[in-house]
C-alpha cells in the first residue's frame, strides 16, 4: 500500500465539513426570509452605512440581486463540494456557459430569451456529463486539477476568441431586442431582482430535495467513504456524475439570470478566480449547509459590490497608504476572513451560533 | 516551415517549459510527499516576480543593471523560500491529515496575497529594466534568438540537475523520495518526515519565485494574477507528468511548452492553450497516472 489510498479517500474526514443535521424548521425559515426579501422593492427606507441609497432604489436592488444569484450558484456548488465531497475547481465553466450560451443563442440564432435559456441549460447538462465522465476517471486532488484545466480551456476560448463570436476580452454585451421589455432597463431592476430571488429559492428547493432523496443519501455516503459505497454494490461514478451534472445545470441557470443583471458576458465570469470565489462563499457560510452557502453568496456579492463604493467615499483615507490599498480590495478582506474562519471556525458562519452556544438546526 | 522559425519556436517553447518546470516541480513534490494541493504556489511565483520588479526599479543606487539583477534574483529567491517556509510552518502544518482544510487554507492565502499585492502596487502590469546582455540576440542556425530565452533555459536546466542531484545524492533527498513513495513506512522507521515537509515547501517556494523572476523576464512584465494564471498550466504539467515525479514534470513541461508555442504560432493565439488541455484529457483517458507517475491517484 502506498500513500495513494489516503488520497483516494478524498476530502472525507475534514473538520471543514461538519456532519449533516436536518431541520424541519429550515424550509419555513428560508421561506419567511424569501418572502421578506420579495418585499424589499417596496421599502423606501434608507439604511445609512449599509447601503448607498433607499432599499427600493435600483442600485441597492442590483447589489442584492447579484448577492442572490451568487447565493444560488454557491448552493449548487455546495451540492458537489459540501454534500458529495468532490472538489471541482471548474464550476465557473458552467456558470459562464449559462451566461455566454444564452447570450450567443440569442445573438447568433435570434432566439428569444425564454427559448435560449432552456437550450443553454440542456447544452450545459450534456457538456457536464461528457467532461465529468473524463474528469471522474481520477479522484481527489487530480480531479480538482482536471476540472480546473477544462474550465480554463473555456476561459481561454472566450478570451482569445479564435472563432470571432465571443467578443474576446471586451466580452459580449446583451442585445435587449431578444429580451422581454419587462426584464430590461433600470426601472425594471426590481423585476430582475425578483427573478434572481426566484432562482435562489428554486435552487434551494431543488438542492434540498436532491440531498434528501435516495440518490442524495448516496452523495453524502460517497463524501464520507467512497470505497464503502462501492463495496455495498453501488457505482459511485454514476452518483458523482449525477451530482456534478445537476450542479452544473443549476449554475448555468444562475449564469442566465446574471446575464440580465450585468447586461453582458465577460471572460472574468469564466476564470478560475470565479470558482475560487465560489469556494470562499461556500466555506464562509459553511460547507454542507445549504443556508450557509446561500448566506455566504449573499455576503460575498454584497461586499464585492459595496466595498469599492465605501472605499471611494473616503472612509479609509486617514489610513496610511500601505493599509488603505489592501483594505479597499474585497478579496483581501474576504481572503483573510476566510483563512481565519477555516483555521478557527471550520464550520463557517453556519457553525457560529452553535459555537457561541446558541442551539439551532442546520440543513 | 523554415529552419529559422523552427529554431526560434523551439527555444521559446523550451524557455516557457523552463518557467513551467520551476513552478510545477515544487507543486509536484509537495503533492507527492504531503498530498497537499498547494494553491498558494501561484502566489510564490507572483512574489518572485514582484520582488524582482521592486529591486530593479527602486534600487537605482546599484548602477550596473547586471549586478542589480543578481541582487534582485537573490532577494526574490530568499523571499520565495521564506514565504514557502512560513506557509507550511504557520498554516499548513496545523492541519496534517485534513486535506480539504489544507487546500482551503492555501486558497485563502493565495487570494488574500494576490489582493494584497494588487492593493499595494495596483493591478496594472509592471515592467522592469533587464541587463543589457539579455536584450541582445544570438544567431543560431540563422535564427535570431533573444539571449534572455537562452538564459531562462540555462537556469532551468541547472536547477533541474541540481534538484535531481539533491533528491538522489543527499539524505534529505532520500527521505523525500521515500516519503513520496510511502510516507507511513518512513515514519515507522523513526524518521521525522515533518522536517521534510517544511523543506519541500521552502524549496518549492524558492523554485516558484525563481520561476516568477524568469517569467517576468519572459513575458516582459508582472501582474498580481500572473502567478495564478501560471498555476493553471503548472497543474496541467503536473498531471500530465505524473504527480510526485520530478523527471515526469520536466518531460511534461517540455511537451506542454513546445506544443503551446508551435500551435499558437501556426493555428492562432489561444489554440495552443486549448491543445494543451486536450493533451491533458487524452493523457487522463489513456494513462491516468501521468507519463512517469507510478500509480493512479
Amino acid at each position: 500500500m502506498s500513500a495513494v489510498t489516503e488520497v483516494s479517500e478524498g476530502p472525507t474526514t475534514s473538520a471543514a465539513i461538519p456532519p449533516p443535521r436536518r431541520s424541519r424548521t429550515l424550509p419555513i425559515t428560508m421561506g419567511a426570509v424569501a418572502v421578506l426579501l420579495a418585499f424589499v422593492p417596496f421599502v423606501d427606507v434608507h439604511v445609512p452605512g449599509l447601503f448607498g441609497g433607499e432599499l427600493s432604489s435600483p442600485g441597492v436592488l442590483q447589489i442584492l440581486a447579484v448577492g442572490l444569484v451568487f447565493a444560488g450558484v454557491a448552493m449548487s456548488y455546495d451540492l458537489i463540494l459540501g454534500y458529495t465531497g468532490m472538489l471541482s475547481l471548474g464550476h465557473a465553466l458552467y456558470f459562464a456557459l449559462g451566461l455566454y450560451g444564452t447570450n450567443l443563442l440569442m445573438r447568433l440564432f435570434e432566439l428569444s430569451y425564454a427559448a435560449a435559456v432552456p437550450i443553454a441549460l440542456v447544452g450545459s447538462f450534456v457538456l457536464a456529463v461528457v467532461l465529468g465522465s473524463v474528469a471522474l476517471r481520477v479522484r481527489g486532488v487530480a480531479f480538482a486539477m482536471v476540472t480546473l484545466a477544462f474550465a480554463e480551456a473555456f476561459h481561454v476560448f472566450v478570451e482569445a476568441d479564435p472563432v470571432g463570436i465571443t467578443g474576446g476580452e471586451e466580452g459580449l454585451s446583451l442585445d435587449t431586442a431578444y429580451v422581454p421589455d419587462i426584464l430590461t432597463g433600470v426601472v425594471n431592476t426590481r423585476v430582475v431582482y425578483w427573478l434572481a430571488l426566484a432562482f435562489a429559492v428554486l435552487t434551494f428547493a431543488i438542492c434540498r430535495q436532491a440531498v434528501a432523496s435516495r440518490a442524495g443519501r448516496v452523495f453524502q455516503a460517497i463524501r464520507e467513504n467512497e470505497d464503502r459505497v462501492e463495496m455495498l454494490g453501488l457505482r459511485p461514478f454514476n452518483f458523482k456524475l449525477l451530482s456534478f451534472a445537476l450542479s452544473a445545470v443549476l449554475a448555468s441557470a444562475g449564469g442566465a439570470v446574471y446575464l440580465l443583471l450585468v447586461r453582458g458576458a465577460t471572460p472574468g465570469s469564466a476564470s478560475s478566480v470565479f470558482t475560487l470565489n465560489l469556494i470562499i462563499m461556500v466555506v464562509l457560510g459553511g460547507l454542507g449547509r445549504l443556508w450557509g452557502a446561500a448566506l455566504g453568496g449573499l455576503v460575498f456579492g454584497y461586499l464585492q459590490l459595496r466595498l469599492p463604493a465605501v472605499a471611494r467615499s473616503g472612509v479609509f483615507d486617514p489610513l496610511p497608504d500601505w493599509l488603505e490599498g489592501p483594505l479597499t480590495e474585497p478579496l483581501f478582506i474576504l481572503g483573510t476572513l476566510f483563512v481565519i474562519l477555516v483555521m478557527f471556525a471550520p464550520g463557517g458562519l453556519a457553525s457560529l451560533p452553535a459555537r457561541l452556544g446558541i442551539k439551532r438546526g442546520g440543513g | 516551415m523554415s529552419l529559422q522559425v523552427f529554431v526560434l519556436l523551439s527555444v521559446t517553447g523550451l524557455g516557457l517549459a523552463g518557467v513551467y518546470f520551476l513552478i510545477a516541480s515544487g507543486l509536484s513534490l509537495i503533492f507527492g510527499l504531503m498530498d497537499v494541493l498547494n494553491l498558494a504556489h501561484g502566489l510564490f511565483f507572483t512574489v518572485g516576480g514582484y520582488a524582482t520588479w521592486w529591486v530593479m526599479t527602486r534600487f537605482q543606487w546599484i548602477e550596473s543593471l547586471g549586478l542589480r539583477f543578481l541582487v534582485a534574483f537573490l532577494i526574490a529567491t530568499v523571499l520565495g523560500l521564506a514565504v514557502g517556509w512560513a506557509t507550511e510552518r504557520f498554516f499548513v502544518r496545523r492541519f496534517y491529515g485534513d486535506h480539504v482544510t489544507q487546500i482551503l487554507i492555501t486558497l485563502g492565502i493565495s487570494l488574500a496575497g494576490v489582493a494584497l499585492v494588487g492593493g499595494w502596487f495596483s493591478y496594472d502590469p509592471q515592467t522592469f529594466p533587464v541587463p543589457e546582455f539579455m536584450r541582445q540576440v544570438a544567431v543560431i542556425a540563422g535564427a535570431r534568438i533573444p539571449v534572455s530565452r537562452l538564459l531562462i533555459l540555462a537556469i532551468s536546466v541547472v536547477l533541474l540537475v541540481g534538484l535531481l542531484a539533491v533528491l538522489r545524492r543527499t539524505r534529505h533527498g532520500l527521505i523525500i523520495r521515500a516519503g513520496v513513495e510511502n510516507r507511513q513506512m518512513v515514519q515507522a522507521m523513526g524518521i521525522d518526515v515533518a522536517k521534510s515537509f517544511t523543506l519541500v515547501f521552502a524549496v518549492g517556494g524558492g523554485l516558484a519565485a525563481i520561476g516568477g523572476i524568469l517569467g517576468g523576464v519572459f513575458f516582459a512584465g508582472v501582474t498580481p494574477e500572473f502567478g495564478l494564471n501560471m498555476l493553471i498550466f503548472a497543474f496541467i504539467v503536473v498531471v500530465i507528468g505524473g504527480l510526485g515525479s520530478v523527471e515526469g514534470t520536466a518531460l511534461s513541461a517540455v511537451i506542454v511548452g513546445l506544443t503551446q508555442q508551435f500551435v499558437n504560432f501556426f493555428a492562432g493565439a489561444g489554440v495552443g492553450d486549448l491543445t494543451v488541455v486536450v493533451l491533458l484529457a487524452v493523457t487522463l483517458l489513456l494513462r491516468p497516472q501521468g507519463l512517469l507517475g507510478e500509480v493512479a491517484r
